[in-house]
């Protein structure tokens, strides 16, 4: 599904990614764990477009997307959400999902329905999305008036309605609590069983291991280690990358 | 009674200078090319009229196209830059523009005197209103039929998915592109349309002023073209009617009695609206507000439809 190519991001003199290759397979949930500054965030930004890579390659179905624009990677089916949230906090919820709206039913309305029509047919797949992120009751309100854990699910729910084949979620549990987790975790293996690939970047580390089939690992902007949870948890490279390696042993 | 045809003429006017610069202003972009696109129609329509001797409409569409094709070419070096960069470039195009036509002579010779646009003394004998026995009501109802049909089309595209786009841009570019939204192509429609409307504002006001000149399409025009929507707000094209009405009936014209403090009365006034009003006269509260008061009277059980009944 998305394989990296030796993927390398310089900002200045830090290497923020250093010839990174990963390859994520087409339905699994694939986790990217590493401290603070070690370049998950990047790789993210990488994969969607929001910058230029320095070098290497990003291939999504076997295709080379590096030198597309956001947008247009987005109609290839890479959506995200982001660390910190961003919404448009001035456009009710349904707005929200209303601009990011990109079914293939929705484009052959043609231009002008598409652009100057109502809502119409948008309405019903939004509708459902909706209640699949437990926001049904909420459709009318301004975005920037929701609650901290109602904007990270109209996140999940934008990055949802543009139809992705790749869903890339950075952070999407910072700042939750344990119930709101649970029902994350609960979203996310819905969205795999619908044929969704996830890269799923997170601290929350229990989320992690509990919902991901593979993990890889990174340190500095490289990768130390991949496996399945269990692998990745009982490695000494990880564990000395989190915790620091013990100078007298 | 004409002193009140004519302020009504130049709210009308300035209505769609206001709402060419409420369009580029939702994707979150602040042009200062406004009174460019504006002349560039004033010119085109009168010189339509006048030298080529057509009627007002097609000259008015043609013009509005001139000034939309510019708006667009533009569009896409100058959006390239943001916030105050942005800002630079347009006013440096609006200058270009206005010195452009501080030099622009081109003036033909129609039996004893020569017309046309002469440079430094502007563009004289703009007559095609008075040539066609046109009265100041008659050109009043034409200026608002314009004026109508722009405010509907935009209220039209505020409530489509195209105007719910152009606010996405406007909030967010990063979060837009990330919502598969082409930001660039959104922007330079923006400007475009907003391009278009200025030009038929322009084309409109060398008709009814009849003499027009570069000075009058300055700094000064370009910034009353943006404080109108901002001030106004930008949750509904009304908020840039109130504004105008505000800024030209009640601002200039109703503080005329004060004479030089008018000035200073102006800029205060301004300040206080903005300070209490920081999303525009109308924002999106007051419309939401709107909206209940219209639910709330619709319901069965309110107090006031039984007291109708």
């Amino acid at each position: 599904m998305l394989e990296l190519k030796a993927l390398s991001k310089h900002f200045g003199g830090v290497r923020a990614v250093d010839g990174l290759d990963l390859h994520v397979r087409q339905g699994e949930v694939f986790g990217l764990i590493g401290p603070n500054g070690s370049g998950k965030s990047t790789v993210v930004n990488l994969v969607c477009g929001l910058f230029p890579a320095t070098a290497g390659q990003v291939l999504l179905r076997g295709e080379d997307i590096t030198g597309l624009a956001s947008h247009v990677r987005v109609a290839r089916g890479v959506t995200r959400t982001f660390q910190n949230i961003r919404l448009f906090g001035q456009l009710s919820v349904w707005q929200n999902l209303w601009v990011a709206q990109n079914s293939t039913e929705h484009r052959s309305e043609g231009i002008l329905r598409r652009w100057l029509g109502g809502p119409g047919r948008a309405r019903e797949e939004i509708d459902r999305i909706l209640e699949f992120s437990d926001l049904s009751g909420k459709r009318d309100e301004l975005a920037g008036n929701l609650a901290f854990g109602e904007q990270r699910r109209l996140e999940l729910a934008r990055a949802i309605v543009a139809k992705p084949v790749l869903l890339l979620l950075d952070e999407p549990a910072a700042g939750m609590n344990a119930e709101e987790i649970d029902q994350l975790d609960a979203r996310i293996r819905k969205l795999k069983q619908d044929g969704l690939t996830v890269l799923l970047i997170e601290h929350h580390m229990e989320l992690v291991m509990a919902v991901t089939d593979r993990i890889a690992v990174l340190n500095f902007g490289q990768k130390i280690a991949e496996g399945t949870p269990d692998e990745v948890q009982t490695n000494r490279l990880v564990q000395e990358a989190y915790l620091g390696v013990a100078e007298a042993a | 009674m004409d002193f009140y045809l004519g302020l009504a003429q130049i709210v009308g006017v300035h209505t769609l200078l206001g709402l060419s610069a409420y369009c580029v202003l939702l994707t979150g972009q602040v042009s200062l090319a406004q009174a460019g696109f504006f002349a560039i129609g004033a010119y085109v329509a009168a010189m339509l009229t006048v030298l080529a001797g057509w009627h007002i409409v097609p000259a008015l569409a043609a013009a509005s196209l001139v000034a939309g094709a510019t708006a667009c070419a533009v569009g896409f070096p100058a959006l390239r830059v943001r916030g105050l960069m942005l800002v630079v470039a347009t006013l440096a195009f609006g200058e270009a523009v206005r010195l452009f036509f501080f030099n622009f002579d081109y003036q033909v010779a129609k039996g004893e005197v020569k017309i046309g646009p002469a440079g430094g003394e502007g563009f004289r004998q703009i007559r095609f209103f008075p040539e066609n026995g046109w009265s100041t009501l008659d050109v009043l109802v034409f200026i608002w039929v314009f004026v109508a049909l722009v405010m509907t089309a935009l209220w039209w595209m505020d409530r489509s998915r195209a105007g719910a786009v152009l606010r996405a841009v406007g909030e967010d570019e990063v979060a837009a592109q990330s919502a598969g939204i082409n930001v660039t192509a959104v922007k330079v429609s923006a400007m475009t349309v907003g391009g278009f409307i200025a030009g038929l504002g322009g084309g409109i006001f060398a008709h009814y002023t009849a003499h027009i000149e570069h000075a009058q399409f300055g700094v000064a025009l370009a910034t009353f073209a943006i404080a109108y929507p901002i001030l106004g707000g930008l949750s509904s094209v009304f908020g840039t009617l109130i504004a105008v009405v505000f800024v030209q009936a009640f601002l200039i014209e109703g503080l005329r009695f004060l004479g030089d403090w008018r000035n200073l009365l102006f800029g205060g006034l301004i300040l206080f609206a903005m300070n209490v009003r920081p999303r525009g006269l109308i924002d999106a509260a007051t419309i939401a507000a709107v909206k209940r008061m219209r639910i709330r009277n619709r319901e069965p059980g309110n107090a006031r439809t039984q007291g109708a009944e």
